[in-house]
């Protein structure tokens, strides 16, 4: 049996300490342990960035990560960005006025990093969103209606600070 | 509600749960004492299972039962067929269906061996290590053409040779147009289809309730109807006794509808055996090789054409990798054979295909579902026409167009739903010239690509056509209810993968019943909810689920009609409904709620009359004889670097006429969708299997999905022809946009590197960088001053 560790980590501002094995991945740890799953996972080996949260305030892969190294972090998911009552903030707002997503399954890790980015860059260009986007895998809309949707919740003032704590 | 809701361009009803993380998909469900499931899958693609030790994994901690396939007893069988072979006379066919775990040989690489279940995924692949197998490696029949030489290794060892299937269908005299034509265009063509790669994998999970005898599997499927229907008899339940559910899935595409992959079969079965819940989500790794694939053909076609570049005939003799089983009958090649005709005029074909058994991953039906494969073909042939006869490639498809007066047009052969091939419907020339207005062809071709040929550029620029059989039967229903709340609901078969159908059938619904389509419910794909359907593939929901919800959304608004007539004692013609109520006209305080009509509809005392139903509900069924024909033009402007081959696309155009539209922003978020799956297959998906059928590009690192930078912006026009096969006149759209990617791609870097004029054709798909650059090493190396038009 491996070894256990104790992980302490704020996740949308709410503490949580779980004793878990060394071995397993921040991702399965949001899901499983935390029971939040709306952070998806597509590939398991980096790429497809369906899995992006923020920790730290910075997108990183929840599959490339462990949960013991988190510990201490203070971690943003996708349950986090909506404000009360389930209200959509602007940028999930715009993704759904401009047909930004389909099955949807990518959509959390694709929040995630265009929070961190229009956050940098709050009016980005085409070249400089698709550029953000390009860490992202998405198999359904040929990515233009989530360029779309940037480019309004931009000129529209901007993604709120949800989740970003 | 008096503005019409078909047509809007509506936000969708399933965003505000899938953007804040509360969709519901099959890995989100975990129900309490859950085992998971691992499976040791074979790393060879042909050999021999000489010896099973799985005692070492029963031994470990936390693993609950490991089964191979002499566990299975009675349950081990070769899987049903998903679809029959069609009758064509003459056709060969060997039924040889996969099987849930391999007994003695494994015949590709990620066959299932053994199941494991345990008390959660890590250990369960712990687990899955444990095991020891003693394997005899076999002679693999990998390549294509290999696999069907006569020598070749045997993938079905009681069979003698790999010959799945051979098929030949014919129409007119292509003997007879050989030798009336002016130019015969032979050449032998090769399309490779990659693979679905939603970003979803697959899942299974399943629950038995021995108390109520009752099992529920949640399933990734795009049928869960038929599902439910075969594992109740594998399982030797009743149908009632088996709810399958589809909740959100993360894409289909195609691999999601084929059934049974052993994994379906697998935990169902072990629930039911161990009392417990079991839950199987496939990884990435594993999906490269336990989800289905769509692969190569080689085509040697010949046209005949006449002097001034008119289709006399075609003659396409074509292999197709079929992989290690054939559940889906001739589905993908006989789309292959029927696609090719395209939207053109072809007196005379004669087709003739040999589907191949290979030691690799089985090959099902993919987005375009080898249309993607006729269309190359066709397309390429009237390219190399175009440039012999010094003809523009888009005048030599107006020459060949089928006229609006030519339809319905019977090609005389059979396609994928065993119905005669034939073309209820469409205008090709006026969409081909919607692109070309829109890309500015005439105006390129003059002026721009000169001036930066002169300047040292590498521009091409290319137009395609093509046809798209879609919305095929059996049939699909729909049942529509209005609740004594007043809330409308909308069940269906159907499943769902994202392609907006809470939405758009909502606006049907809408529209009948004065609600709007943000308020309705609209629940597929649990089978508990609506009895009976097919599944979402071919580009179908829309056309025949659509009309199914508008015919019982019908039924229901004669319904409320009806009982507010009684109620308000008035002719139904004085009534209007609007904004969920029942209002008779010019009559002020006359108006009574959907839901108050519905509980007049359903009355506690009293007598319904004879001859009615109660309540404010009704089922209805659409199934159309043949399916209906949409159809596009896609045209793009391209810049090589003729130093490293990379591409840039500058613009990319589709014309697309698939009749009325419901919702404009999901029409063309599916093309979006489709390109994006086109340029991926034309440029950068490749599955590289070497001779041993060893895939050697199964991560997302090595086998490229485009990104964001790859797949360009788009701009889409539509023309509109409405089927007459159906009420609101649709079309379907959902595989149009990866079909005639690859045609579009190699004519656009023919013409960018200006490569016919030097010698060379690209008849292949993928290309590559690489590709491109090998094969244009052959060209000669200056252009001739002069030339035909290319």
């Amino acid at each position: 049996m491996n070894a256990r560790h104790l992980v302490r980590v704020t996740v949308n501002g709410v503490q949580h300490q779980r004793e878990v094995e060394d071995r397993l991945l921040l991702s399965d740890f949001l899901r499983h342990e935390l029971g939040l799953t709306g952070t998806h996972v597509g590939c398991e080996h980096g790429v497809c960035g369906a899995c992006t949260v923020l920790v730290d305030g910075l997108p990183v892969r929840a599959c490339l990560m462990l949960a013991v190294e988190a510990e201490g972090c203070a971690i943003a998911t996708v349950e986090g960005l909506a404000g009360a009552n389930d209200s959509l903030n602007p940028l999930q707002q715009a993704f759904r006025e401009a047909h930004a997503l389909q099955c949807g399954f990518c959509t959390p890790g694709i929040l995630m990093t265009l929070t961190a980015f229009l956050r940098e860059c709050p009016s980005p260009d085409e070249a400089q969103i698709r550029h953000a986007l390009s860490g992202h895998l998405c198999r359904c809309t040929g990515y233009q209606h989530i360029v779309d949707a940037v480019q309004r919740v931009a000129s529209g003032g901007g993604a709120t600070d949800k989740g970003q704590r | 509600m008096t503005t019409r809701q078909f047509g809007m361009p509506m936000p969708r009803n399933e965003d505000a749960r899938l953007l804040s993380g509360r969709a519901r998909f099959i890995d989100d469900i975990e129900p309490h004492g859950v085992l998971h499931a691992a499976l040791l899958r074979s790393p060879y693609a042909h050999a021999r299972i000489l010896r099973i030790d799985a005692a070492p994994a029963r031994a470990r901690d936390g693993v609950a039962a490991v089964f191979t396939a002499a566990d299975l007893g009675a349950f081990w069988q070769q899987a049903p067929m998903v679809v029959p072979p069609a009758p064509i006379p003459g056709l060969v066919f060997h039924q040889r269906t996969q099987v849930p775990l391999a007994k003695e040989v494994v015949r590709h690489v990620g066959e299932p061996v053994a199941l494991v279940l345990a008390s959660s995924r890590y250990l369960a692949e712990d687990a899955v290590a444990d095991i020891v197998v003693e394997w005899e490696p076999l002679p693999v029949a990998a390549g294509l053409e290999q696999a069907v030489a006569p020598a070749a290794p045997r993938v079905h060892d009681d069979l003698d040779s790999n010959v799945s299937a051979w098929a030949r269908q014919t129409k007119g005299d292509y003997p007879a147009a050989a030798r009336a034509a002016a130019h015969i265009i032979r050449r032998r063509i090769a399309y490779d289809h990659g693979c679905a790669q939603p970003m979803e994998t697959r899942g299974v999970l399943a629950q038995w309730d021995a108390d109520a005898e009752r099992l529920t599997v949640w399933d990734t499927t795009q049928a869960p109807i038929p599902l439910r229907n075969g594992l109740a008899g594998l399982l030797g339940l009743s149908e009632r006794q088996v709810r399958v559910v589809a909740p959100f899935i993360g894409g289909g595409f195609g691999p999601k509808v084929m059934m049974f992959y052993p994994e379906e079969l697998l935990v169902p079965w072990a629930a039911i055996r161990l009392r417990r819940p079991v839950k199987w989500i496939e990884d990435r790794a594993e999906h490269f090789f336990a989800t289905t694939h769509e692969r190569l053909q080689i085509h040697d076609a010949e046209m005949a054409l006449s002097a001034d570049g008119r289709i006399l005939g075609i003659k396409d003799v074509f292999l197709h990798d079929n992989g290690a089983y054939d559940p889906y009958g001739l589905t993908v090649p006989i789309i292959s054979q029927c696609t090719l005709l395209g939207p053109y005029r072809v007196p005379s074909y004669d087709s003739t295909f040999t589907a191949v058994f290979t030691n690799k991953p089985t090959v099902t039906p993919y987005r375009g579902a080898g249309r993607q494969h006729g269309v190359f073909v066709i397309e390429r042939l009237l390219d190399i026409g175009a440039h012999q006869l010094g003809l523009d490639p888009a005048e030599i498809r107006r020459r060949n167009f089928l006229a609006p007066e030519d339809f319905p047009h019977n090609h005389g052969i059979l396609y994928q739903d065993f119905a005669p091939l034939e073309y209820d419907s469409g205008n090709y020339a006026p969409m081909l010239q919607r692109a070309l207005e829109l890309i500015d062809y005439e105006r390129f071709r003059r002026e721009e690509q000169p001036a930066l040929r002169a300047a040292g550029r590498c521009v091409g620029i290319a137009v395609v056509c093509y046809v798209e059989g879609t919305g095929i039967g059996p049939y699909e229903g729909a049942k529509v209810q209005v609740q004594s709340s007043g809330k409308v609901s909308v069940l269906t078969g159907i499943g769902t993968q994202g392609q907006g159908h809470a939405t758009a059938f909502a606006q049907i619904v809408g529209d009948q019943l004065g609600v709007s389509a943000g308020e309705i419910e609209v629940i597929t794909g649990d089978t508990d909810q609506f009895y009976w359907g097919a599944g979402t593939f071919a580009s179908r929901g829309a056309v025949v689920a659509g009309n199914a919800v508008h015919q019982a959304a019908h039924a229901v608004r004669q319904k409320v009609l009806t009982v507010a007539a009684a109620h308000f004692e008035c002719a139904e013609q004085d009534l209007l409904i609007e904004n969920g109520r029942v209002a008779v006209a010019g009559v002020p305080g006359h108006s009574v709620s959907l839901g108050e009509l519905a509980v007049l509809a359903n009355p506690v005392r009293g007598a319904v009359a004879a001859g009615t139903e109660p309540g404010l509900e009704a089922s209805s069924y659409f199934g159309p004889e043949i399916g209906a024909t949409a159809s596009g033009a896609h045209a793009m402007i391209v810049e090589v670097d003729p130093d490293t081959m990379m591409l840039k696309v500058r613009r990319y155009v589709v014309a697309h006429d698939c009749g009325p539209l419901i919702n404009p922003l999901i029409v063309e978020g599916q093309i979006h969708g489709g390109v994006a799956q086109g340029i991926g297959n034309a440029f950068y998906e490749h599955l590289a299997f070497d001779d041993e059928g060893q895939l050697l590009n199964a991560s997302f690192a090595d086998y490229l999905l485009p990104t964001a930078l790859e797949v360009p912006r788009m701009e889409i026009t539509h023309t509109e022809t409405p089927s007459p096969l159906n009420p609101l006149g649709l079309k379907g759209v959902g595989e149009a946009g990866a079909i005639p990617v690859g045609a579009l791609f190699a004519q656009a870097i023919e013409d960018a590197l200006e490569l016919p004029r030097r010698g060379v054709e690209l008849l292949e798909i993928p290309l590559s960088p690489c590709r491109v650059w090998e094969l244009s090493r052959a060209a000669s190396p200056t252009p001739p001053p002069t030339g035909p038009a290319r």
